[in-house]
């Protein structure tokens, strides 16, 4: 059966304000062949694209749908996204959210993900947008579908459609069960063309069957088979690896290469471009041992800072700050205050260290180019590529499997870049797959910062006054949520930059600028806390306004088994919470603390966390514990050292990520919040990290620690510093 | 130096036309077509690359073909048997001991290292024999969980 005779259902909602079908529709419904096809536009479609940024050769943001499924004759669902999975779980989570509004078994619902050819548009996976941002639009997409279903079915089964119900798959009259028929039934027959009147509601939590229901991953099989295939597992014939030259530094200068020994290796090809220079060969190892004998000079800049001195680079080169949020006049709450307090907190730069490096595979084959990568950004790639060998947007076509981690990391598509115009420059698929030491270099890392606060206390104990600099990480959670009467938060650069700030390249990094915003002020809160001489959980809650940042203070503690003691208390427990990605969030970890040796275990972190209705909590739980685990890393250990543009770590062996040792006993608590809008889960925990710790530190010791990683050398010097002179409380 | 290598692979014999100090990793990998094994880091730190060699688990990255000449390799495709996941591979999935899943081949195989060598390993014994097993998702007490799960089911079945 050709794939016109399908039927094809084209529908949209509130057909009026949207713009015009246009061809990239019909494209669609060619590319994706039979079945019932219903598309619809959903909500303010640039807003629940947050985090998005200009990149070269974007086009404008289509304004004529942004969900789709297909129902095929054998009554399979397929939903469609430009998400990404890398980890996080829309695998199993969006095939729940169909299933579940279009009445179908979740074992009938496939899922295409990160295809630019198959997929609507999308800004990118990040920004823990999956759920909140695209769901309701694949949720609508789906119960569009149903309600159109029955409307077939009703003319079919001659009953009318509010007497019929969809279950599994199958449409009946409860009255008469042997009036039915399955979707595929319904979806053959001639194509259709219908819009639906009346827009269908979306179910209640109450309803759900599959939604908000633990389901394990449904990738799994093939992952712990090695049947899942990476970018760097796909193969065409006749196709290259390629290995690139790179420069010693960030900023350095090519003066001469000569590739002349490296030509004399059997079978190499060698690409020279101007300062882009690669190697090829028919296999991997030997493209790297033959880029070896390439000799290169390069004139590197000097050095200016290096990863010491880069704060007072960073205070030195701030550009003007923006205000975030700001309340009375602060110099009224200076005067008010009994007691001051003011205090830096500095973090590093921090790798994204997925273990998947960055790869792509690029063939070039009748004017069309097709590249599959490690992308969490499909459609910016497609735009990157298409820019870079001087293709039409149409004519790239981006294809992503299963990516190793993101983070953040994969939002730029440097080795698609690459791919492409290697593939482009020898007329043969080339694969470029980046080695540790590539993937440390051409990073972009979580910035260095610095977070400067002044804030006090009144005699009683409360704040009076808050006033928050952050420099270099950009203002994600940096506005304080504490009833203050005087408060001003203020970022200067961010995540991006400007130029000039950061000395190579630095980016978005799981929950980007709230780890640094959220370190900060909680442990200044809690070092307000301890000079008040009051229980930190208490303290916190007393000057919290926020109902849904009080439930989840009070469940961690509950949680926790928290008993009220100033701090230092000798336990080791310390507390944090914060909001991020819609989401609000609490921990309380228990630490031990060799004073020695400088060393700190975290022996149990308890996490509460309210992200608004759950879809998978199986897929929640498993996000939460990722952050507390991952987010052990930047707080002890993780940070770039750098020499100007010479990024001196290569590989984990200088830069340590945590390990089966460190990890504590981890227990999540999802706070029950399924009345309200689904927020995000993938990042909001990770963003205690540094405080939690840290003032789980203070608490065992008396020692605050103000800088991350909070290395064994860092916290020596904090015990020494606090022997010789106690910090306040 | 291109010579005959021969070795057992996943339980069939294999015999390349390579050259000997090439490395395992990028054998498997690209002559071989088994991508199950993942380079992560090429250095030995990681363990992505992880496979068996005579039943222990061992860095392909830092071994070359002429060490496991006439030896037994078994990869993470090899590891399921007639179609039946191993145990380990089994609760891998059951307690959802993955996310992205690119260290995951590396994971199992040096578990099922682990469990030849001691087949009951404490919750202790399990963290010090995966201690240099890196996962950036931070999947580790779920493997923990697996690998004990994993350890029950055998009954002590090497």
């Amino acid at each position: 059966m050709s794939p016109t005779s399908y039927p094809m259902l084209n529908l949209q909602q509130g057909t009026d304000s949207v713009a015009s079908p246009g061809s990239s529709r019909r494209d669609f419904l060619k590319r994706l062949g039979g079945g019932l096809v219903v598309f619809v536009v959903l909500g303010d479609w640039a807003a629940a694209q947050e985090g998005a940024r200009p990149l070269p050769g974007r086009r404008e943001l289509p304004n004529d749908f942004n969900a789709f499924v297909r129902i095929g004759e054998d009554g399979r669902v397929t939903c469609f996204t430009g998400k990404i999975e890398m980890g996080q779980g829309p695998i199993t989570s969006l095939p729940q959210m169909v299933a579940e509004e279009l009445e179908v078994p979740l074992e009938s619902v496939d899922i295409v993900m990160g295809d630019t050819d198959l997929c609507p548009f999308d800004m990118g996976t990040w920004g823990s947008m999956t759920t909140r941002g695209f769901g309701p639009a694949l949720r609508a997409a789906a119960a569009e579908a149903k309600a159109v279903l029955l409307e077939l079915a009703s003319e079919t089964l001659k009953v009318p459609a509010d007497q019929l119900t969809a279950e599994a798959g199958m449409i009946f009259d409860p009255k008469a069960p042997a009036r039915r028929i399955s979707y595929g039934e319904l979806t053959k027959g001639q194509r259709i063309e219908r819009h639906l009147t009346v827009k269908p509601t979306l179910k209640d939590f109450a309803q759900f069957k599959v939604s908000g229901k633990p389901v394990l991953r449904r990738d799994a099989r093939d992952k712990v088979t090695g049947k899942a295939h990476y970018a760097a597992d796909l193969r065409q014939p006749g196709m290259l690896y390629a290995k690139v030259l790179r420069p010693p530094a960030h900023g350095a200068t090519l003066k001469r290469a000569d590739t002349a020994a490296a030509r004399t290796v059997a079978g190499v090809q060698v690409i020279e471009d101007g300062e882009f220079i690669a190697v090829l060969h028919e296999l991997p190892d030997v493209a790297e041992q033959a880029l070896a004998k390439v000799k290169a000079e390069f004139d590197v800049p000097p050095s200016m800072v290096n990863d010491r001195t880069i704060f007072d680079h960073l205070v030195h080169v701030a550009p003007p700050v923006k205000v975030v949020s700001q309340d009375g006049d602060l110099t009224q709450g200076k005067a008010q205050a009994a007691r001051r307090f003011a205090g830096s907190y500095l973090n590093s730069y921090v790798a994204h260290s997925a273990m998947e490096t960055h790869a792509a595979l690029a063939k070039i084959e009748g004017g069309k180019a097709t590249v599959w990568a490690s992308t969490q950004n499909p459609f910016g790639l497609r735009d990157e590529v298409a820019h870079a060998i001087g293709f039409a947007i149409e004519d790239v076509r981006v294809i992503t499997p299963f990516v190793g981690g993101g983070f953040g990391g994969k939002t730029f598509n440097l080795q698609a870049v690459e791919a492409a115009r290697l593939a482009k420059a020898t007329g043969r698929p080339v694969q470029v797959m980046w080695s540790r030491e590539e993937e440390f270099f051409n990073d972009t890392f979580r910035p260095a910062a610095v977070v400067k606060i002044d804030a006090g206390i009144d005699s009683a104990g409360k704040m009076v006054f808050w006033d928050y600099e952050v420099i270099g990480a950009g203002d994600r959670g940096a506005a304080q949520f504490y009833t203050i009467p005087f408060h001003r938060t203020t970022a200067s650069g961010n995540f991006n930059g400007p130029p000039g700030l950061h000395p190579f390249g630095v980016g978005a990094w799981r929950a980007p600028g709230n780890n640094t915003n959220t370190f900060a002020r909680e442990s200044h809160i809690d070092l307000l806390a301890a000079a008040a001489g009051m229980d930190p959980v208490e303290f916190r809650l007393r000057q919290l306004a926020d109902p849904r940042m009080i439930r989840v203070l009070k469940a961690a503690a509950e949680h926790f088994g928290w008993t009220a003691a100033a701090a230092p208390s000798r336990r080791g427990y310390g507390v944090a919470c914060g909001t991020d990605a819609g989401s609000y969030v609490a921990a309380i970890a228990e630490v031990a603390v060799d004073a020695n040796k400088g060393n700190v275990q975290v022996k149990r972190v308890v996490c509460a966390q309210e992200m608004g209705m759950v879809i998978n909590p199986e897929g929640a739980t498993i996000q939460m514990e990722g952050c507390i685990t991952m987010g052990l890393g930047y707080a002890l250990t993780e940070e770039v050292h750098f020499n100007g543009g010479a990024i001196l770590d290569t590989n984990f062996d200088t830069y340590q990520l945590p390990r089966f040792s460190w990890v504590p006993k981890i227990e999540s608590v999802i706070v029950d919040a399924n009345d309200l809008p689904p927020q995000g889960g993938g990042e909001p925990a990770i963003i205690l990290m540094g405080a939690v710790v840290a003032n789980a530190i203070h608490d065992a010791t008396g020692a605050r620690l103000v800088q991350l990683p909070m290395t064994p050398e860092r916290i020596k010097a904090a015990l020494a510093q606090a022997r010789s002179a106690p910090t306040p409380g | 130096m291109s010579d005959t290598i021969a070795f057992r692979l996943n339980g069939q014999p294999v015999q390349l036309n390579v050259d000997q100090d090439r490395t395992l990793l990028w054998v498997l990998r690209t002559d071989l077509g088994l991508t199950g094994t993942k380079y992560g880091c090429g250095e030995s730190h990681c363990g992505s690359c992880t496979v068996l060699v005579n039943d222990r688990a061992m860095r392909s990255c830092a071994l070359t073909v002429k060490e496991v000449q006439d030896k037994e390799v078994v990869t993470i495709e090899g590891l399921a048997k007639d179609g039946s996941l191993h145990p380990l591979q089994q609760a891998f999935m059951a307690h959802d001991a993955l996310q992205c899943g690119f260290c995951t081949p590396g994971m199992i195989l040096t578990a099922v290292s682990l469990l030849r060598s001691n087949p009951q390993p404490s919750r202790e014994q399990i963290i010090r024999g995966m201690e240099d097993n890196f996962c950036r998702c931070g999947a580790h007490t779920r493997i923990i969980d697996a690998v004990q799960t994993a350890a029950a089911a055998m009954k002590g079945v090497r």
